[in-house]
């Protein structure tokens, strides 16, 4: 395999809070290649954006702390870059996209400035050449009469107008990676997929990664190469989307895959939509050994012993489960 | 922008005119007659004492009096200072420079003091620097201006001799040594109003941008790659100005109480102190012009800073 | 109870507590403890420093400044409470009338709460005991007459932010489940008000009325400074300080006692009432 764009090998980022360390992603490993799409699926409150804002070294240190792991982009790691080099990968190398398009937009410049800011940080374009890149942009993320609403705010747009708006900027600079941490969610169901649609079109234009965050399988099942399944800061399953559809290993992936709601099989076999039982546990005081096991119908004594190490069960399929040691 | 300009202006007015109608509330419902008492006051002229009855028409029906007395009021014609002789507009006039001067040199420093401390403070809460500057902030606001006049004459006047502690309007002095000399008058004035002010402005900042702060257009920013001292300055301070121009057009009021005391601390001949002397000598036309002036001047300020509002939150002024 | 534990965990609220009980203390007792007379002239001894026997140094008419300190500071607090309760009187009433009855009397009331947060207060504060002083003194005597005068008008250009903090509660309390529970269960207008939608607002009308005593104090001691408040042979802290100001260079502890006593008032209660938002009004930031 040649050398990933995004290599997470074993990251822990903590919180400090006044009642202990909340460990909220403990242990992660993603690799993502280049042109690839990633889902990375999980409840929330399982370390998904963490993840992602660790990447971009966008959580608050204090409280947050990176305590172990390296982060390799293109070969060089992220948790050692100084503030400036990191800088320069922000929306240069890595655009990020985030779940409200109503807040995440600045609502005293024009969506045009906003987009310019980018251009004109990163490619020290001129005022009037960021503007037209501006409009470049907005056109390409489908917007109509870009000339026009270049000089609009972003209370003239709508929810998923926005979301292209955070679309076009994230892509102003051509980056290879683009996370998107659930940029659907937060919008109505026909808008969700005119958004889907539209991420993939801008891989298949622009040829950059996407890291898709999201807790709805439906999501990754249509958009995704390949799948990783966080649980409780923890990386629980790895497989390609046909893989951990067709065949899913670890229970909390089946767990997840039986409570998506299918209109299909649901009317011929009535069978009941499944939900999960319990709660994710406290990453505070994780329990030990497998963190889902308390939730678990396969658990046995092993699960509690130690935490199960992500392991090949076929090519390109990792599971942390102890039913399927060897 | 006009629009809203005149819209404003048109919101504007009835608060003029609402408060036209407190005073006139106030002065009608005073014991005996404010104007009335004019006419036993050996100080004023017989045929003065005559024309004012006229002038305010004390007979007429009360809604008919609250109009001519509007009119003269915003005629300007506000009547005759029976105790300088003096037509009260040309009084006012002369002396409300000194008074917006005084305000203005305190509220810019008031915004230079705070705006930075504020900011700083905000963006590292509870940080050393955080909780010296609240405490100071906290300190600032709790100090009535009337003490920390008396304060500052106290160390810099009499202890240390470096500033002069009486205001002087007419400085003996030509060319630089006239603006030396006027700069150093204005100092403790200036300093007294400003501090108070900037310990309430501190804490209005440091909450304002303490809510931008934690906004999703803020890490927006940050994973623009824009270095921090951009990402503070242009996403997290120009959002938390809008706020923050509110409540200074809020603390208006405050401000021009806090100037009354410190012109009547340090004799500054500002329309405080004009409005001080004027109770003192029962000078009634004066005080309900100054009192008028003032209520104008926090409707002019409160019009400036919806104007500002407007210029500052692209939500407002184009709908 | 969670406010109390929220409130102990601001240490400066509880050490600002503390030290106005502290003055409550003195002022009430004080007299009893320090018993010499407030208005016994001495010559002999006018201007004096600080010393053993006139702990805060004495006046020009060679007056016991910390005597007149204690009985000043009664009215001093007192003058600050009643005028507290006069303005969050009247802004629970007016809040809780708008909130009540919506519509064109909402209207109105907001208007005249708006028009009088932007009256300029102190100038309004002077004018207005300029032109009654005479008849309240006619009526209830020089000294208390004039109190009273001093304590309505200053409540009665304080009731704004609780009007508007009633009313703020009301409309959103008003769609709470158990207001409409209350409402469904066929509770009356007046009992829905006092029963359950008063107490809840409660928290922040507590913060706001705290800072309020600060501010009439500050607004009594202003008057008295620009020796247009209490007569003079009532010695406030103002007042105190308006008579020590001409003599700041002979005997500045005459101007500083007082001042200082109002500054620290002034701090504790502003601090008491930064504890109490932080307990009961956590939300709100200023």
């Amino acid at each position: 395999m040649t050398e990933p764009l995004l290599d997470i090998r074993g990251l822990k980022t903590h919180f400090k809070t006044d009642d202990g360390m909340v460990r909220a992603v403990d242990g992660v490993d993603i690799a993502i290649g280049r042109g690839e799409t990633v889902g990375v699926v999980g409840e929330s409150g399982c370390g998904k954006t963490v993840t992602a804002m660790t990447v971009m070294k966008l959580i608050a240190m204090p409280p947050g702390e990176i305590v172990e792991g390296e982060i390799l982009w293109q070969g060089r790691d992220i948790v050692k870059m100084s503030p400036d080099e990191m800088r320069k990968i922000r929306s240069k190398e890595i655009g990020i996209i985030f779940q409200e398009p109503m807040t995440s937009l600045n609502p005293v410049y024009t969506v045009g400035d906003q987009i310019a800011e980018v251009v004109r940080l990163h490619e020290g374009l001129s005022r009037r050449e960021a503007t037209d890149r501006a409009i470049e942009m907005l056109r390409l993320v489908n917007i109509p009469t870009p000339e026009r609403r270049v000089k609009d705010y972003p209370h003239q747009f709508s929810g998923g107008m926005r979301q292209r708006v955070m679309i076009a900027m994230a892509l102003s600079c051509n980056p290879q990676l683009l996370i998107a941490d659930e940029p659907t969610t937060a919008l109505d169901v026909t808008i969700q997929a005119q958004i889907l649609d539209l991420l993939a079109e801008m891989r298949e234009r622009l040829g950059m990664a996407i890291m898709l965050i999201t807790h709805d399988m439906g999501v990754v099942a249509e958009t995704t190469h390949r799948v990783v399944v966080m649980y409780a800061g923890r990386v629980v399953e790895e497989a390609t989307v046909d893989r951990l559809f067709g065949d899913p290993k670890h229970p909390y992936t089946q767990g997840l895959i039986r409570s998506i709601p299918r209109i299909d099989t649901a009317a011929e076999k009535k069978e009941r939509l499944e939900a999960i039982g319990g709660v994710v546990p406290s990453l505070l005081h994780p329990p030990p050994g497998c963190r889902f096991a308390a939730r678990c119908r396969f658990a046995t004594d092993k699960c509690t012993e130690a935490m199960p190490p992500l392991r090949d069960v076929a090519p390109g399929h990792k599971v942390a489960c102890v039913l399927y040691d060897a | 922008m006009s629009q809203y300009l005149i819209r404003r202006i048109l919101i504007a007015l009835p608060s003029l005119l609402g408060i036209s109608l407190v005073l006139f509330t106030v002065l009608a419902l005073a014991p005996g007659d404010p104007f009335g008492e004019l006419a036993q006051n050996p100080a004023v002229p017989p045929e003065v004492a005559a024309s004012l009855r006229e002038k305010f028409g004390m007979d007429d029906p009360i809604w008919e009096r609250y109009v001519k007395w509007l009119t003269q009021m915003l005629q300007g014609n506000w009547g005759f200072s029976f105790v300088s002789r003096v037509d009260v507009d040309v009084l006012i006039m002369q002396r409300l420079p000194t008074t917006l001067i005084v305000i203005g040199s305190s509220q810019i420093l008031a915004l230079l003091v705070a705006l930075p401390v504020g900011v700083y403070a905000a963006v590292r809460p509870y940080s050393l620097f955080d909780q010296i500057a609240t405490t100071l902030a906290f300190i600032g606001f709790s100090l009535p201006t009337f003490f920390t006049g008396l304060m500052l004459i106290l160390i810099f006047s009499i202890t240390l001799d470096w500033l002069p502690f009486v205001y002087q309007s007419n400085v003996e002095a030509t060319g630089l040594a006239f603006y030396w000399e006027h700069f150093k008058q204005s100092i403790m004035p200036v300093s007294v109003l400003g501090l108070f002010q900037a310990g309430v402005l501190t804490r209005f900042v440091r909450s304002a941008v303490l809510d931008v702060v934690r906004l999703d257009f803020v890490t927006t920013a940050r994973a623009k790659g824009l270095r921090e001292r951009a990402v503070i300055v242009k996403h997290i301070v120009r959002n938390a100005m809008i706020p923050v121009v509110t409540l200074v057009a809020l603390q208006m009021p405050a401000v021009f109480g806090g100037a009354v005391v410190t012109e009547q601390i340090f004799r500054v001949p500002g329309i405080g102190s004009l409005l001080i002397a004027a109770i003192l000598a029962n000078d009634t036309p004066v005080i309900m012009a100054v009192t008028f002036v003032f209520a104008c001047l926090v409707i002019l300020f409160n019009l400036i800073a919806d104007l500002l509002y407007g210029w500052l939150d692209p939500r407002i002024s184009y709908r | 109870m969670e406010a109390w534990r929220r409130f102990r965990k601001h240490r400066l609220a509880v050490a600002s507590a503390v030290i106005l009980f502290l003055m409550i203390f003195a002022v009430l007792f004080g007299p009893v403890l320090w018993p010499v007379a407030i208005n016994d002239i001495d010559f002999s001894a006018m201007l004096q420093g600080p010393s053993w026997a006139h702990p805060m140094g004495t006046d020009d008419l060679g007056q016991d400044v910390l005597a007149r300190m204690l009985y000043g500071g009664r009215i001093s607090l007192a003058v600050g409470l009643c005028a507290m309760f006069v303005a969050i009187g009247l802004g629970v009433l007016i809040g809780a009338i708008a909130g009540m009855a919506r519509g064109s009397i909402d209207a109105a009331l907001m208007w005249l709460t708006d028009l009088f947060l932007s009256l300029p207060q102190l100038p309004l504060l002077l004018v207005l005991i300029y032109l009654f002083r005479d008849v309240l003194k006619e009526w209830a005597g020089p000294e208390l007459g004039v109190l009273i005068l001093i304590i309505v008008v200053i409540g009665g250009l304080r009731w704004m932010p609780v009007a508007r903090l009633v009313r703020a509660q009301f409309f959103s309390l008003r769609e709470k489940e158990f207001v409409e529970a209350a409402r469904a269960l066929g509770a009356s207008q007046s009992r829905q008000v006092v029963r359950h939608i008063l107490p809840n607002s409660l928290g922040p009308v507590i913060v706001a009325a705290t800072i309020d005593v600060a501010v009439a104090i500050i607004a009594e001691s202003t008057l008295s400074f620009l020796g247009l408040g209490v007569p003079p042979d009532i010695p406030t802290w103002g007042r105190i300080l308006f008579d020590a100001k001409d003599y700041l260079d002979f005997a500045p502890h005459w101007a500083l006692f007082p001042g200082a006593a109002i500054f620290l008032t002034v701090l504790c209660i502003n601090y008491i009432g930064d504890g109490l938002r932080d307990a009961l009004d956590p939300r709100r930031v200023i």
